[in-house]
């Protein structure tokens, strides 16, 4: 099948490419972008691993086809922070010990991004909803809520200038 | 106290007050993962000329293979090679202990999902399409998919174990009363979030470089060896993380490394084998289910006079690990309860499933299921309150000391003044205000509505060390370089548990430099040989001791140096936040490297550990195969739905021993993860083949793992405080990776509790493990049946 020409905006740059029309947006992200922080863990869309941002909302990338995103506004966690400073979420994940062995860490950046662009003062319940598609197998989720918490708060109080395409 | 390792370890260096030991710090690649870039190897860079693979599955459970149709995959687009067990160039042999499981199944298959061919092509897709079009004919056999059934036909992968004390069979048949039952469970995948994923680099000469996410390099580099027919120094085995492992990585990742490297052999090109999940858990190794029979005899006190238990380990088609698995659940059936008369049969059963493997906790918690199903039963069978079974059984002075294999619970005085396991069961019952809870929850079951709470404690004693004595050896290697800083490697590898950080916290405190200073580089055969797999939670014991070892050696050099330049006595020399002191005056650990260097001194070393004062033997299972055991205790609360079996933990309270911790935060982490780890084994997580012995819980979409919203809201985690290990570990911290995975037999008993509350407690409910909402229903419909009246 031919290729299908794409225009896009990926964290901030814009983008065109040349894609096969089934070609997975986790694929396109990560071969044809090389942008390899987002991870593939399920391929079938329940683990939350290859969440990226489209136009804001936070989308399984390998449940999407690289086409369906022509025009669209993409963040990956390679967007989030700026100038090498880290996003205050990014912040407030390593400090508070929010990860592991780190594979969902990226997914899990842009669930909590997409949760505090919406509730900038979530309550824990909805944290723990928020992130519920979002599989993690090493922290038991405790650390990854403490820091949605601390990212929440940091953001309130203003550390977070250093707003991105992604956030 | 005996000090039987030898120096440079000195009892006296570990037992300092430490700078960065014992402190929290946060993971080593925190900062790198937060960004996304914390490299995973399906993350690295293709080389011109990647090729990619992808394997042939058998979709039949046991058969004879009569051909393989090939030729429509080699015309397939892309295709480079298909690659069947002829053309293996050495052996085809991935069994990490017995000789009995191939790499490519070779005449017959023995499960589905097993590996019968693999596909080379220029891109996955292209390689995953070929795959499809491979027609392989078998002629199939009769299989066996149950571990009960496989012991009735006494069809097993390897030869039983047996731990005897005493005459069990007289002292129950002596006792007072005497129960007799099953328990069974499921296995569980492990469900790390990153697949398995191998990267083979042909290099010159035969050489070959394998990235492998693998807990085990040198297996890897011994079975690529074998594989391709060369020595081992030709094969160079590398891992910087992994993203999860839990033991799934320690013999399995062997087989996708081998098959890359083969890939690679064979076309002369950089190739990469990453599993789809689908494969992945389909071909890959998981936690043994088992089916635990037991004959017990006790007193009226519940007071267990003597046990007999058949364990019948789910092994699958190969031995794997099953033998040292079987080992550590007989070792653990006794949990914290001084069994006088023992006799535990390991049997490990052959079934055409996919083999199982090692698992976080490897046995131990099968083990301890066993034993807590048998205390709840004794308890209801008494009318009684389990926790008073535990208390007429628990080691101790009263009762004995000693294993069934031989070995004393208790170090020095802990019997007399200082009991851990004591200690951990007194702080969590009181943490939790048990007897307040069970009061609330006896008043909310007497309202005799839908819901339904349950209540259980749940102590666990984990010996550490491998049971094997020979793999408890680490090693590692450090260089200083000329401006001060460090270059860390040792023979542990990275799966998010923390290790890195730990090690690296180590040789950091022994020079007295800041944490940053110590640069931590990818696990490499080439720079520390003959490991052994990061596991059995050891892998900062031995490895942490081991750059222990080096970085005292490489000190103790700078030392001398540093005598000369102050004009001083070791004595008076400390080396701290990066300087080297002596009285006011002091020079930057750097510029001491430096001297070093002028003079001619070398700044390398590497380190080796042999953990002291253990020893075992296989055949009468008897010995000291654990350098010392690791203590903790859980109370979980849970609500059922007895129309629907819907269940939910509402709390936890934990307290677990990590002796002196080398870095708290990242063992709250480790006990938390255990924990819910544990928890989905025995509540969420069901393994489901069906009659054909297909798995169809091949992703996590119908594999339920906890999510965020399945933890309890309640989870209070505490670790035991002043507890230095007694034992010479590295500054006296001890283990955690396994040990906590079991304090979520807390979950399963609360919820047998509860079921059991509908009959007053006079009954034991008929739950399995896991208990999942539909095991949960059944087990309530069974004792409205068998308790006639609902209490």
């Amino acid at each position: 099948m031919d290729k299908v020409a794409i225009n896009l905006t990926v964290n901030g740059r814009n983008r065109q490419a040349l894609v096969p029309p089934r070609m997975l947006l986790s694929d396109f992200i990560r071969h044809e972008l090389e942008l390899p922080g987002t991870h593939v863990g399920c391929e079938h869309g329940v683990c939350g691993s290859c969440n990226v941002l489209v136009d804001g909302k936070a989308v399984r990338s390998c449940l999407m086809f690289a086409v369906q995103t022509d025009g669209a506004r993409i963040g990956t966690i390679e967007g989030m922070g700026a100038d090498g400073s880290l996003h205050p979420i990014q912040e407030a994940f390593w400090e508070e010990h929010g990860l592991q062995c780190g594979f969902c860490t990226p997914g899990m950046l842009v669930a909590a991004t997409e949760l505090l662009a919406e509730k900038p003062d979530p309550s824990e319940e909805e944290i723990r909803e928020a992130i519920s598609g979002n599989l993690c197998r090493c922290t038991g989720y405790e650390f990854i809520i403490k820091a949605i918490r601390s990212a929440a708060q940091k953001l309130r109080e203003g550390n977070g200038a250093a707003q991105t395409e992604s956030a | 106290m005996n000090i039987q390792s030898k120096p440079p370890v000195a009892a006296q260096k570990l037992d300092a007050e430490t700078r960065i030991v014992g402190h929290d710090h946060v993971h080593d690649s925190a900062s790198r993962h937060v960004r996304g870039q914390a490299v995973y190897i399906d993350d690295m860079p293709d080389l011109p000329g990647t090729l990619h693979c992808a394997p042939v599955l058998s979709n039949v459970a046991h058969g004879k293979i009569l051909n393989i149709d090939f030729d429509k995959a080699r015309a397939s687009e892309g295709v480079v090679d298909v690659l069947l067990a002829s053309d293996i160039p050495g052996k085809n042999e991935v069994a990490p202990i017995f000789a009995d499981e191939p790499f490519l199944a070779e005449g017959k298959v023995e499960h589905v999902g097993q590996i019968v061919g693999l596909v080379v092509a220029d891109t996955l897709a292209h390689a995953l399409q070929a795959a499809r079009k491979v027609v392989v004919d078998i002629e199939e056999l009769t299989p066996c998919f149950d571990e009960a059934e496989a012991f009735e036909a006494q069809s097993r992968t390897l030869p039983d174990q047996h731990l005897k004390r005493g005459d069990a069979q007289q002292a129950i048949e002596a006792a007072a009363r005497r129960l007799t039952g099953r328990v069974k469970m499921g296995g569980q995948d492990h469900f790390y979030l990153e697949a398995h994923t191998a990267h083979a680099f042909p290099g010159e000469a035969g050489d070959m470089t394998v990235w492998s996410s693998t807990q085990h390099p040198t297996e890897v580099q011994v079975h690529v060896a074998m594989l391709l027919g060369v020595k081992s120094h030709k094969v160079d085995v590398k891992c910087r993380r992994m993203g999860g492992a839990f033991g799934g990585k320690e013999s399995q990742a062997t087989i996708i490394a081998g098959l890359a490297a083969l890939a690679a052999h064979a076309t002369g090109q950089p190739c990469r084998f990453r599993m789809r999940r689908d494969d992945d858990m389909a071909a890959t190794g998981k936690r043994h289910g088992y089916t635990i029979n037991y004959d017990v005899g006790f007193d009226e006190t519940g007071r267990i006079h003597g046990l007999k238990v058949e364990a019948l380990a789910h092994s699958g088609h190969v031995a794997d690990l099953t033998g040292p698995v079987i080992a550590r659940t007989l070792t653990h059936l006794d949990n914290c309860y001084h069994i006088e008369h023992a006799d535990f049969l390991g049997f490990a059963a052959k079934t055409n499933t996919v083999s199982n493997t090692a698992f976080r906790g490897f046995g131990g918690p099968q083990g301890m299921v066993a034993i807590e199903a048998i205390i709840d039963d004794i308890a209801r069978s008494l009318g009684r309150d389990a926790q008073d079974i535990r208390a007429a059984n628990y080691y101790g002075a009263e009762t004995g000391s000693e294993t069934p294999y031989g070995q004393s619970v208790f170090v020095g005085d802990e019997l007399a003044h200082d009991n851990p396991l004591r200690n951990v069961i007194e702080r969590v019952t009181s943490n939790a205000r048990w007897d307040e809870k069970r009061t609330q929850i006896e008043a909310f079951n007497a309202k005799r509505g839908v819901l339904r709470k349950g209540l259980a404690m749940m102590p666990v004693k984990f010996g550490i060390s491998f049971n094997l004595t020979t793999l408890n050896q680490g090693g590692a290697l450090v260089h200083v370089y000329m401006d001060g800083s460090v270059h860390l490697n040792h023979g542990g590898t990275e799966m998010g548990q923390g290790l890195n950080t730990k090690v690296a916290q180590v040789v950091a405190e022994v020079f007295g430099i800041p944490l940053g200073d110590v640069q931590i580089t990818p696990s490499d055969t080439g720079k520390v040989p003959n490991t052994s797999a990061t596991a059995a939670s050891s892998g900062s014991d031995l490895n942490g001791m081991a750059a222990f070892n080096a970085a005292s050696e490489i000190k103790a050099r700078m030392l001398d140096v540093a005598c000369e330049h102050f004009d001083a006595m070791p004595s008076d020399i400390d080396f701290r936040d990066g300087q080297v002191v002596c009285g006011d005056r002091s020079i930057s650990f750097g510029t001491l490297a430096k001297y070093c260097w002028m003079k001619r001194i070398s700044l390398s070393a590497e380190g080796f550990y042999a953990t002291p004062k253990i020893h075992w033997d296989g055949k009468t299972m008897k010995g000291r195969p654990f350098f010392y055991f690791t203590y903790g205790a859980a109370v979980a609360e849970v609500v059922i739905d007895t129309l629907t079996g819907e269940n939910r933990c509402l709390s936890v309270d934990i307290v677990q021993d990590c002796g002196k911790s080398l870095n708290p935060v990242i063992d709250l982490g480790q006990i938390e993860g255990a924990f819910v780890q544990g928890m989905g084994w025995l509540t969420c997580e069901e393994l489901w083949w069906d009659e054909k012995g297909r798995l169809r819980t091949v992703g996590p979409s119908t594999y339920k793992i906890p999510g965020s919203r399945d933890v309890p809201p309640v989870f209070n985690v505490e670790l035991l405080e002043n507890r230095p290990n007694p034992e010479e570990t590295v500054y006296r911290s001890k283990a955690v990776g396994e040990p906590p995975l079991m304090l979520s037999i807390a979950v399963w008993l609360a919820l047998r509790d509860a079921v059991s509350s509908l009959s007053g407690h006079r009954l034991a409910a008929a739950l399995d493990a896991p208990a999942t909402p539909e095991r949960v229903l059944f087990a309530v419909e069974d004792m409205k049946e068998r308790a006639g009246e609902l209490i």
